[in-house]
């Protein structure tokens, strides 16, 4: 039991001082590295190991998400003599013996992944990182199912700091110093948030931490619980102290299993040392913690929605005023942040709000994480301080555009954000530059497009997001986007006119000053930003019933042209089998039986396919 | 598995809940292990958990079920029902024995998972969210497994394909047996 | 208070209130749809849904609903500016293109809210048309009609059935543009335990919930040959059709309603009060001997066939507890179709026994197996008050002109008594009156137990008669009744004698009275008008109708008896809980 402040402290120093052994492997389990195929590569280092009776010298590490997605599964080599580290990427189970050959130096013919990050914490950024983790800190560095690995990092320590040296007013105004702001999505103050909550007076509150992920296309939070579940933990009880909240609650998405088990594992952990539970390090306060499930719902991420769904009702949002920090679950004050919000939380309790403030921005402090992904190279979480311009994230960190494509447009905020073109590319992100793009931070997914997506198609994939995730509580929300949704079909089909454009400019107008929650108001962004930044493309499916980018199938027709040399490649590619032709004898292609996959288009290695 | 596709007949279906009896007291053991009360208001917040126990074990949500576990915590079928059908995770349906998500994320979007999905649609012959006939297939669409670097992706059940073409559904349609 | 200005005009309201209310107060009436309020029964839909009420509050970032979006301090709000004009034109915009437009065939027609709203708003075509939903429409039940293609989300029967009522079968399904609101897997209303109490009706704006219509088989019924063909009417119709015929509500119609069913055709126009007199001389009978020997108790009323059905399904364990009575209802189809078929001289099948009620589940309890001995039912048809007034608008008799008629006899004489069975408390109060009499032997003159009457949900009072305390309660309203039922399970609470009427407020705010959109203030009328026409009959107590004492003496021997026992007692039956 860690009952008091002075036995964390030793055993903080106890496990900093521990000798670790010659050289660690830290193997990246996230997710997205065990279904590149982490885990064979894992079996075979550990047998490797034991075969050349390593098991002394050299230790094995499982973590959680490197955030080099693009390059799993990866490994990094730590050794403690040297003090040198480098990592590998795209890791094959044959390689073990080849990585432990060379334990101190990179193997030839391995890949290796540069590091692109600094940790703020730990560090200051001699070499001009990109990345700055705080959130990361941990992720893919320690073992998550392991808490000593968590207090060897100065795991726990603010929550010690919090209920030995400061009054709760002291923790809110340290967080609102602090400028940290809520990072899944509007980006209200937390700091002003909780202190709402705190100056009710009410027998119960709550904490609710909402890691119900639902943007279609981010994984940040995932991939803090299943790397770093201790700091999400932590945080929620410093809050909770803040608040005068004993109850916390983790309303986690059921088709998140890892990251379920991750939490499972450090709640039980915590409970058992005393971290969670009663009379915390004896200070008498008590904070307990259960996981509830989400059951598929993007809009209960809306934190009214979410309180229902926690209630075992429909996850409908319901009009504010009452704020939950009034009256929220069971009536009682609450308080809902995001993971990531919460896994700044301890960081800037243990460097203090002028630490944090240094970072990022003078209104968004801190930094963002931002699950990269799409037609960049380099596909990966990365970390960056507010700030950062969108350039250098997509060709500094993502390494440009896959196949050397032009870039086209970068989407941020999932259905609630917008299209940004090349020419905003410049524009250091925050909260509110972001807005003023006529998009969104959100929740930080970012999916970058190239030449080949047609600005039309990609609005109309967000609006049926919005059309299957819609509550179908208000009228805005539930007709409104129906309707949005058929006029981007119409105009995706050809018949679209001028007067859908501008009926489709209107209603979205009006759906953003009329929906109940935050999911119908910014449910038209996608639409709004693309009108605006790619009016060209609207105006040509309009005016001249032709999709520039090739997506929109009614609008485009695949014919062989003379270049074709009979290779009988798209033939046999063609999932429909309506192209014909004769060995060496010029193709056609069927339009009556003809899908429009583009199969034949991609597969023909002599240009020898039009696109009209 | 024994109920045939009797939806919304609640009679016909008692059977299920009834045929299984070792299903039953599992999923009773599990809901009485709950703090439940007279106070409906509680109880529904073990709902949601309480539905989720029950489509593990039963492998989906029949009415006999939603009315077991409605009884159970003094709640209305109605709501039971209600909730349910405003989830997507739970499912009233039978689902078939491996179930292929296509992922729909952004990210799998921009990479063509839009092409995959009508091609698994073209061989299963089924719809998103049907169950073939023979309850081998359902076929269904999901966002974001966060497996974005591997896009398009595709999950049969727990396993993962990445890199997804068109041309790779019939061979991953073939390896379920 | 709170002080704020509207389109420019300063106005002071108490703190809590909405836009709408402050607006209300100077004048302005912002439209709503989804909105739905009672004052008197403290019922409050307000889940800003539908978004017509949309007004700009300056500093605000988006339009805010009128209706639930509080007061504050020096709040400058706006109205009427094109921003919310446009946006409120949207919101109807949308709601008509997944709404049919059959309005001229629709059931709904005339009382439609949304179709004023289109008609204020000066809509004149729908802009953004698109798919529409389909369902398929729920005859199956015989009081209530579904048709869902007409729903708007407005969510106020789901109140109505889960908050007020909590009846518990309607919840919204589905998500997005495919939610709507219903009962579990989809199913019609008479596989589930809907009790039929027609509040969902009642609270539905548009066409989406309707009674099912049997005007036609009644007009079949007036010009079918060789029937004798007889009406009633049940106590709080009378107070509440005259307002179908721009009378004011409260109008006591009780002439002209006998003089327009003449009109239509009736045979004899009798009156279901007759029959209420009877209920109270079998059920005061059985209450004083289950008082008598102290047993069985609380005696619960019978006359509510929602509330009945509702104790059926949702408290099976209870149903020795009420009286074994019929409603007034099937006991005069009972008597009809036996002592006044035999002064006739007919066979039972050769008399059509039509009522009309002011209630929808009364259709359904006319179809209870049990209501038709010999397969002969003891009520045929039943139509609502509101089907009345427009079989009455369709033959072109204009209520409001006629000449004040009389019943007919024997089964039209009527008292006091039976009168405020309209109103939630009189069926006890006019129990009591008999009671007093009885155990005393007395003919008591003060007979006006004020502590049962009124509009509240739940009423308690100990009344002494003869000499003995009677704990009685009086709830209308199920959840209301839901309540005290939990508590006498419990333990918590002891009475003699409660009413329990499933409608709040009772029979004049039966789910088929005409629509009160919402106005409490014409069911307060309604009441103080039964009570009216209460103190104004001579004869206030139902044993002193001389017509059921000749009923008695020349039939029925005297109340309990056992051929009172074979026509005008029943069995109830526990139902499935779903």
């Amino acid at each position: 039991m860690i009952d008091s402040v002075d036995k964390l402290t030793q055993r903080t120093a106890d496990l900093q001082g521990r000798t670790q052994a010659g050289t660690q492997i830290l193997v990246s389990m996230g997710t997205c590295g065990v279904a590149a195929g982490a885990a064979p590569v894992l079996d075979a280092l550990k047998s490797e190991i034991a075969n050349r009776k390593l098991e002394n010298a050299v230790k094995i590490v499982e973590t959680g998400c490197m955030g080099l997605c693009h390059c799993e599964p990866s490994i990094e080599i730590l050794d403690s003599e040297s003090n040198k580290s480098f990592t590998y990427g795209k890791v094959k189970p044959e390689d073990a013996g080849k990585i432990l050959d060379n334990l101190k130096d990179i193997a030839a013919g391995m890949t290796t992944v540069d590091r692109t990050w600094y940790y703020p914490e730990l560090e200051e950024n001699t070499e001009n990182k990109i990345q700055a983790r705080i959130v990361l800190k941990n992720s893919g560095r320690i073992n998550p199912e392991i808490l000593d690995d968590y207090l060897a990092n100065d795991g726990y320590t603010a929550l010690a700091k919090v209920l030995t040296k400061m009054q709760p007013q002291d923790v809110i105004d340290e967080i609102t110093a602090s400028g940290l702001r809520g990072r899944g999505g509007g980006g209200f103050p937390t700091g002003m948030k909780w202190s709402f909550a705190a100056a009710q007076k009410s027998d119960e509150k709550y904490m609710i931490c909402n890691a119900d992920e639902g943007d279609p296309g981010a994984f940040m939070d995932r991939a803090v619980l299943e790397g770093d579940p201790h700091a999400v933990l932590e945080a929620m009880a410093i809050a909770g102290y803040a608040i005068g909240a004993n109850h916390g609650i983790i309303y986690i998405r059921a088709e998140y299993p890892l990251a379920i088990q991750r939490l499972q594992i450090a709640i039980a952990q915590a409970e058992e040392e005393g971290l969670l539970g009663d009379n915390i390090f004896g200070s008498g306060f008590n904070f307990k913690l259960e996981l509830k499930y989400g059951a598929g719902a993007f809009v209960c991420g809306e934190e009214t929605a979410l309180i229902h769904s926690i209630e075992g009702k429909r996850g409908e949002p319901t009009f504010k005023p009452p704020f939950p920090a009034v009256s929220g679950l069971w009536k009682k004050p609450t308080i809902v942040n995001n993971v990531e919000t919460y896994a700044n939380v301890p960081a800037i309790i243990r460097r203090g709000a002028g630490w944090f403030k240094g970072i990022g921005t003078e209104k968004s402090a801190g930094t963002k994480v931002f699950a990269l992904a799409g037609k960049v190279k380099d596909v990966g979480l990365v970390e960056v301080p507010m700030g950062t311009k969108l350039r250098d994230i997509i060709f500094g960190l993502g390494g440009g555009i896959e196949f050397d494509k032009k870039f086209k447009a970068v989407q941020t905020g999932g259905p609630s954000g917008g299209c940004i073109k090349a020419d905003k590319l410049d524009t250091p992100i925050d909260y509110d530059n972001l807005i003023a793009l006529g998009s969104m931070m959100g929740s930080g997914g970012m999916i970058v497009m190239d030449e080949d997506d047609c600005m039309v198609n990609i609005a109309k994939f967000f609006l049926e997001f919005t059309l299957d995730e819609s509550c179908g509580k208000c009228t805005p929300c539930r007709v409104g986007n129906k309707r949005l949704y058929e006029m981007l079909e119409e105009i995706c089909e050809g018949k679209g006119t001028m007067e859908t454009l501008n009926k489709l400019r209107n209603l979205s107008h009006t759906i953003k000053d009329t929906a109940l929650c935050g999911l119908g108001q910014t449910s038209p962004n996608p639409i709004l930003s693309t009108m605006i930044n790619f009016e060209d493309e609207y105006l040509a499916h309009v005016q001249n019933h032709s999709c520039p980018a090739g997506v929109c199938t009614k609008l485009i027709t695949y014919e062989i042209n003379d270049n074709c040399v009979g290779c009988t490649l798209c033939a046999r590619n063609c999932p429909v089998d309506c192209i014909s032709g004769e060995r060496k004898g010029l193709h056609v292609i069927d339009q009556s039986k003809c899908i429009k996959c583009g199969v034949c288009y991609s597969a023909c290695k002599f240009h020898a396919i039009d696109r009209k | 598995m024994s109920c045939c596709d009797c939806q919304g007949k609640g009679q016909e279906e008692l059977n299920l809940i009834e045929q299984f009896p070792e299903k039953r007291e599992q999923l009773e053991a599990y809901i009485e292990s709950l703090d439940i009360s007279d106070d409906r208001e509680k109880n529904r917040g073990f709902l949601i958990q309480s539905l989720h126990k029950a489509q593990d074990i039963f492998g989906y949500l029949p009415l006999s079920v939603q009315l077991f576990v409605a009884d159970k915590l003094k709640l209305h079928l109605s709501e039971v029902y209600g909730v349910i059908s405003f989830y997507s995770y739970f499912t009233d349906k039978p689902v078939g024995k491996y179930k292929i998500n296509v992922c729909t994320g952004t990210a799998c979007f921009v990479k063509g998972a839009g092409a995959i999905l009508e091609e698994f649609k073209r061989y299963l012959n089924i719809e998103c969210g049907e169950t073939s006939r023979d309850r081998k297939f359902s076929l269904g669409a999901l966002r974001c497994v966060g497996a974005c670097s591997l896009a398009p992706v595709v999950m049969v059940n727990e396993k993962v394909y990445g890199k997804v073409s068109t041309k790779m559904v019939p061979d991953i349609i073939s390896e379920c047996k | 208070m709170i002080n704020l200005t509207i389109n420019d005009t300063p106005v002071s309201v108490e703190e809590n209130a909405t836009i709408l209310q402050a607006a209300a107060k100077i004048g302005i009436r912002i439209p709503t749809l989804c909105h739905f309020e009672l004052d008197c029964f403290s019922i409050e839909h307000r889940t800003g849904s539908c978004r017509i009420c949309v007004v700009e509050v300056e500093g605000r970032r988006n339009l805010a609903p009128a209706c639930c979006t509080p007061v504050n301090e020096d709040m400058v709000v706006k109205t009427n500016t094109i921003r919310a004009i446009n946006a409120r034109r949207t919101m109807l915009d949308l709601i008509l293109s997944d709404h049919p437009k059959e309005c001229l065939t629709c059931e709904k027609n005339g009382d439609c809210e949304l179709q004023n709203l289109a008609s204020e708003m000066d809509l004149h075509h729908v802009m953004y048309e698109g798919e529409m939903s389909t369902y398929k429409i729920d005859l199956a039940c015989n009081a209530i009609v579904r048709d869902l293609n007409k729903c708007i989300m407005c969510r106020r029967c789901e109140t109505a059935c889960n908050d007020v009522q909590t009846v518990g079968i309607l919840s919204g399904v589905g998500r997005g543009f495919d939610a709507v609101v219903a009962p579990a897997a989809m199913m019609p209303l008479n596989e589930t335990k809907c009790v039929f109490c027609g509040q969902c009706v009642a609270a539905c704006p548009v066409g989406a919930l309707t009674e099912q219509n049997n005007k036609y088989q009644v007009w079949q019924a007036l010009n079918q040959k060789g029937k004798h063909v007889i009406v009633q009417t049940a106590p709080a119709v009378r107070v509440a059709i005259g307002e179908e015929f721009g009378m004011d509500p409260g109008s006591i119609a009780t002439g002209k309603l006998v003089a327009g069913l003449r009109m239509l055709g009736f045979d004899k126009v009798f009156d279901t009060d007759f029959a209420a007199d009877l209920t109270i001389m079998e059920e005061t009978t059985e209450l004083i001997e289950r008082l008598t020997k102290n047993e069985n108790l609380p005696i619960l009323t019978s006359c509510c066939p929602g509330w009945v059905k509702f104790l059926e399904h949702q408290f099976p364990e209870l149903v020795y507890m009420p009286s074994t009575a019929k409603s007034p209802q099937q006991m005069f189809g009972a008597i009809a179709k036996s002592y006044y078929a035999e002064k006739l001289g007919k066979k039972p099948e050769d008399i059509i026994c039509v009522s009309v009620m002011p209630c929808l589940a009364k259709k359904y309890e006319a179809s209870r197996e049990e209501f038709a001995p010999e397969g002969v039912k003891d009520v045929d048809l039943v139509i609502s008050t509101r089907e009345l007034a427009d079989m009455f608008k369709e033959a072109g008799i204009q209520l409001e002109k006629l000449e004040d008629k009389e019943y007919d006899n024997p089964l039209g004489e009527s008292t006091g008594a039976a009168i405020i069975f309209g109103a939630s408390g009189g069926v006890l109060e006019a129990a009591l009156r008999t009671a007093a009499d009885w155990l005393t032997g007395e003919d008591i003159k003060d007979i006006d137990f004020n502590a049962v009457r009124g509009l509240e949900g739940i009423k308690e009072a100990t009344v002494n008669v003869a000499g003995t305390d009677v704990k009685v309660a009086v709830t209308s309203g199920l959840g209301n009744a839901r309540k005290v039922l939990e508590k006498i399970q419990k333990g918590e609470a002891h009475y003699h004698a409660i009413e329990i009427m499933a409608c709040p407020g009772g029979c004049l705010n039966g789910g088929g009275q005409p629509y009160n959109h919402g106005d409490s203030d014409i069911l307060e009328k309604r009441k103080e008008a039964i009570y009216t026409a209460d103190s104004d009959l001579p004869i206030r107590k139902s044993h002193e109708n001389p017509h059921i004492k000749k009923l008695y003496d020349d039939y029925l021997e005297k109340p309990g008896s056992k051929l009172a026992h074979k026509l005008l007692h029943t069995h109830y039956t526990p139902r499935k809980n779903w």
